[in-house]
C-alpha cells in the first residue's frame, strides 16, 4: 500500500479551479520533488493535503495509509503523521517555543492514544533533537518564531519535524528567503530525517534546493496538473530549459 | 467552509450556558422587604447592629442618591433597572449565632467546596504544613473571607493574622470593633457622593471585607474574599476597605460567582484602598459572575467603583483583573497618585463572549511629583460581544515629572464582535511624559492553521494564542491564581471557534 495516494484531485478556491485532476503516488522511504512555475498549484496541493480551510475538493480523493484523508480534521491528519513545513512559518507572540512544542507533541500523542510526555522526558527529547540540529536552547525560550531570522524559522520547522516524527513531510518552498548557508543547514537537518519509514514531498520553484535534498522522483506541475515525471535528472533538465516548454503541454 | 465563516457559525451556536458555577444553594434566607426606601436602609443598619453614626452616613447617601441619575456614557446597552423591584438585603438564616466554622450551615460550606474555595483550615491545622524553606508555592496559606449574598459567612486564619497585627474581618464587624478606623477611612477614597452606583452602595451596602495592615508589617499571607450571589432578585452591594499603613504590604484577591438565572442581577460594589508612605497594596480580581445564556438572557450587571489612594510618598497600588463574567461590566479600578513618587499600576484581561458587554479601564490621576503609572490592558472579544477600554490619564499642574505608559491591545475572534479603545489623556504641566500604544488584531487564520497542523485542536489553538496574548498580565497575578485564571480564559472562550 502506498503511503500517500492522490487520485484525480480537483480543487477550487472561490469558484476557480486550481487543480484539474492531479494524481500522485508516494511510497514509504521515497523523496519526491514537485517543481513548477508560480501559480501551477504546488502550494495548493500541499495545503489540501494538510487540510487548510478555504479549499473545496470537487472531485478525486486523497488516501493516506489507505484512509480517506479528506474526511479528517487537520489536527487528526497531523496526529496520523502528516507534517507540513510552511513556506512562511507564523509568529505566535507570548507563547514560548518550548511550550508550543510540548503542547503540540502531547496533543498528537493523546490523539493517538499514547501517554503524554512528562516534563523531564520531554526536555530530554527536545535537547537531544535540537542539539543535532544545532539549535541553541535560548531560541526555544523565545516566542514561537518571534524575531527569528528566516533561517531560524526554517530550522524551527525542521526541529518540529524531528520531534513529531511524522511519516509524511511536505516541505513547501523551503528555500524561499534563505541564503546559501542557511539553506545548507536546513537541508542537512532534513536529510538527517530521511528514513525508509518516512516519505518526503519537496515543493520548490528552483532546482537549487535539490542539490542539497536529492529526490528519488521529480514531478513537473503546470496549470494544475502533473505534466511530466522522472528521476532527479529531470530537475537538471528543467534548470537548463525552463518551464515554458510545459506551458503548452498543459 | 472558510475558517472565518466556520468561526462565525460556531460562535452563533455558542453555548454560554456551560457556566460552571451556575448552581443554586437551597437555604432559607432572611430578606429585607423588596424595594428601596429609608426603611430599607434602617432595616439593613439594624440587622447589622450598627452604631448611629453609620446609619446617619447611610441615610445621607440614600438622600443624595435620590437626586442622582444613572450614568449613560458607557458603551453598554440594557433595559432600565427598576430599583424598587430588588431586594437589598438577603442573609442566610442562621440557625443560631455562629461562633465557629462548624456552626455554619453545611449547605453553604458545600457551596464553597463546589467552588473550590477552602474555607476550612483543616489541612493546615493537621500539620501537613510544608517545612520552612521548602514551601510548595501552590499550597501557600491564603486567608479567606466568604461573602454569601449579603453577609460574610466565614473568615479563616483570623488568629494567625491577628498575631501579625493584621485586621482582616467582615466590614460589618469592623464597624462595631474598630469604629475609629472605619470612620476615618470609609468614604475617604470614594465619597458617598461619587457616582450613582457608589452612592447607592453607600446607602445599602451589607457586607464586604475590611483589612488594616499596621506600619511596617508585611502581611504574612494572601488575603482573599469570595463573593457569591445566591438569592433571586437580590442586589449584592459589598464594600471593601483596605488600609496599608506606613511601610506595610498586602496582597488581596477577590473572586466572584453566581447561579444561573434568567433575570439580571445587580452587583454594585465599592472598593477603597489607602496606601500610606512606602506602603504597597496589590489587589487582584478574578471576576466570573454569570454572563447570561446563549441568547443574552440573564447575567449579572456588574457596576463597580474601585479606587485606590496612594496617599503617602513612595506608596504603590497595583490593580490586576481577569474579567470573564457578567452580562455587563462597568468598572474602572483607578489610582489617585497623591504622594510624591507614588506609583499606580493597572493590569487587565477582559474577555467577552456571547452577548456580554464590557466597558472597563482605569483612571490614573497624577497629583504628586514624580509619580508614575503603568497600564497594560488586554481585551478579547468573541461572539457578538462588545469590549471597550476606557481610560483616563491626567497630570495635575503640580505633578511635575509625572510619567505614564499605556498599552491597550485588543484581539477579535470572529467578525460579529467589537473592540473599542477610548483613551483620555490630559497633561496640565509640561514636564509630564505620557506614552500610549494601542493595537487591535484578529486571531489570524494562518496562525490557527499553523497550530492545528501541529496537532492542536481549534480550541486548544485559540487558547494557546490567547494565553500568549495575555501573558504580560497573567504574570502579575499571584501564582496560585494565575493557573486558575488561565483555565478560566480557556473556558470562557470555549465554543468561540470552529
Amino acid at each position: 500500500m502506498a503511503l500517500l495516494e492522490v487520485k484525480d484531485l480537483k480543487v477550487r478556491v472561490e469558484e476557480r479551479e486550481i487543480l484539474h485532476g492531479l494524481t500522485l503516488t508516494v511510497n514509504e522511504g521515497e523523496v519526491h520533488a514537485i517543481m513548477g512555475p508560480n501559480g501551477s498549484g504546488k502550494s495548493t496541493l500541499s495545503h489540501v493535503i494538510a487540510g487548510k480551510p478555504g479549499y473545496e475538493v470537487t472531485d478525486g480523493q486523497i488516501l493516506f495509509k489507505g484512509e480517506d484523508l479528506l474526511e479528517m480534521d487537520p489536527d487528526e491528519r497531523a496526529a496520523k503523521g502528516v507534517f507540513l513545513a510552511f513556506q512562511y512559518p507564523v509568529e505566535i507572540p507570548g507563547v514560548a517555543t518550548m511550550t508550543f512544542l510540548r503542547t503540540a507533541l502531547n496533543a498528537q500523542r493523546k490523539a493517538r492514544g499514547e501517554s503524554e510526555y512528562s516534563t523531564p522526558d520531554f526536555l530530554r527529547k527536545v535537547r537531544e533533537v535540537s542539539k543535532a540540529l544545532n539549535i541553541p536552547q535560548d531560541m526555544l525560550k523565545r516566542g514561537v518564531n518571534v524575531g527569528f531570522s528566516g533561517g531560524e524559522k526554517k530550522r524551527n520547522e525542521v526541529l518540529q519535524m524531528a520531534l513529531f516524527e511524522p511519516s509524511l513531510c511536505i516541505l513547501d518552498e523551503m528555500d524561499s528567503g534563505l541564503d546559501i548557508d542557511a539553506l545548507r543547514i536546513a537541508a542537512d537537518g532534513v536529510n538527517a530525517l530521511r528514513s525508509p519509514k518516512r516519505a518526503m514531498v519537496v515543493i520548490t520553484h528552483y532546482q537549487r534546493l535539490l542539490n542539497y535534498i536529492v529526490p528519488d522522483f521529480v514531478h513537473v506541475m503546470s496549470r494544475g496538473r502533473v505534466v511530466k515525471s522522472g528521476d532527479k535528472e529531470l530537475a537538471l533538465e528543467l534548470e537548463a530549459s525552463g518551464y515554458t516548454q510545459f506551458e503548452d503541454a498543459a | 467552509m472558510p475558517a472565518v465563516q466556520e468561526t462565525v457559525e460556531r460562535v452563533k451556536r455558542i453555548d454560554v450556558d456551560q457556566y460552571r458555577y451556575g448552581f443554586e444553594t437551597l437555604i432559607e434566607s432572611d430578606k429585607a422587604p423588596k424595594g428601596l426606601s429609608e426603611e430599607t436602609v434602617k432595616f439593613i443598619s439594624e440587622k447589622k447592629n450598627e452604631p448611629a453614626w453609620m446609619l446617619q452616613w447611610r441615610l445621607e447617601a440614600y438622600r443624595r442618591w435620590l437626586t442622582m441619575t444613572e450614568p449613560t456614557w458607557a458603551r453598554v446597552d440594557y433595559p432600565k433597572i427598576d430599583f424598587q423591584d430588588l431586594y437589598y438585603y438577603a442573609a442566610p438564616k442562621p440557625k443560631k449565632t455562629i461562633t465557629s466554622l462548624d456552626e455554619i450551615d453545611p449547605e453553604i460550606l458545600k457551596t464553597y467546596e463546589k467552588l473550590g474555595i477552602p474555607l476550612r483550615e483543616v489541612a493546615m491545622l493537621e500539620g501537613v504544613e510544608p517545612k520552612v524553606g521548602e514551601e510548595d508555592p501552590a499550597r501557600r496559606k491564603i486567608a479567606v473571607d466568604a461573602v454569601f449574598d449579603s453577609v460574610s459567612v466565614a473568615t479563616t486564619f483570623k488568629a494567625e493574622l491577628k498575631k501579625a497585627g493584621v485586621i482582616f474581618m467582615p466590614i460589618s464587624e469592623a464597624i462595631r470593633e474598630h469604629p475609629e478606623l472605619v470612620q476615618k477611612y470609609l468614604g475617604s477614597v470614594v465619597p458617598t457622593s461619587d457616582n450613582f452606583y457608589a452612592t447607592l452602595n453607600s446607602a445599602v451596602f451589607s457586607d464586604g471585607s475590611f483589612v488594616y495592615v499596621p506600619p511596617g508589617v508585611r502581611c504574612p499571607m494572601e488575603l482573599s474574599t469570595y463573593f457569591r450571589i445566591n438569592e433571586r432578585n437580590t442586589g449584592q452591594f459589598e464594600r471593601t476597605l483596605i488600609i496599608a499603613d506606613k511601610g506595610s504590604y498586602v496582597s488581596y484577591l477577590e473572586g466572584c460567582t453566581a447561579p444561573q438565572r434568567d433575570e439580571n442581577q445587580l452587583h454594585a460594589a465599592v472598593v477603597e484602598l489607602v496606601a500610606h508612605d512606602d506602603a504597597e497594596i496589590k489587589y487582584s480580581t478574578v471576576q466570573n459572575w454569570y454572563p447570561g445564556n446563549s441568547e443574552g438572557k440573564g447575567g449579572i450587571y456588574n457596576f463597580v467603583t474601585k479606587r485606590g489612594d496612594c496617599r503617602g510618598n513612595h506608596s504603590k497600588i497595583s490593580w490586576t483583573q481577569v474579567e470573564t463574567g457578567s452580562a455587563i461590566t462597568w468598572k474602572y479600578p483607578s489610582c489617585i497618585l497623591r504622594g510624591d513618587n507614588s506609583r499606580g499600576e493597572f493590569y487587565s484581561i477582559a474577555i467577552s463572549n456571547g452577548y456580554q458587554q464590557v466597558d472597563s479601564g482605569t483612571k490614573m490621576i497624577h497629583l504628586g511629583k514624580n509619580t508614575s503609572s503603568r497600564i497594560i490592558s488586554k481585551g478579547i472579544a468573541a461572539g457578538t460581544s462588545q469590549n471597550t477600554y476606557r481610560g483616563l490619564v491626567t497630570a495635575h499642574r503640580k505633578a511635575t515629572g509625572a510619567r505614564n505608559f499605556t498599552a491597550c491591545d485588543s484581539l477579535l475572534i470572529g467578525d460579529k464582535c467589537g473592540a473599542h479603545t477610548v483613551p483620555y489623556i490630559e497633561a496640565k504641566n509640561s514636564s509630564a511624559t505620557f506614552e500610549h500604544e494601542a493595537t487591535t488584531s484578529k486571531i489570524s487564520e494562518d496562525v490557527l492553521f499553523y497550530c492545528v497542523q501541529r496537532g492542536l485542536s481549534q480550541e486548544e489553538a485559540v487558547g494557546l494564542v490567547v494565553n500568549g496574548f495575555v501573558k504580560d498580565v497573567l504574570q502579575q497575578l499571584p501564582m496560585e491564581f494565575a493557573v486558575e485564571a488561565q483555565k478560566l480564559i480557556s473556558i470562557s472562550l470555549e465554543g468561540s471557534v470552529g
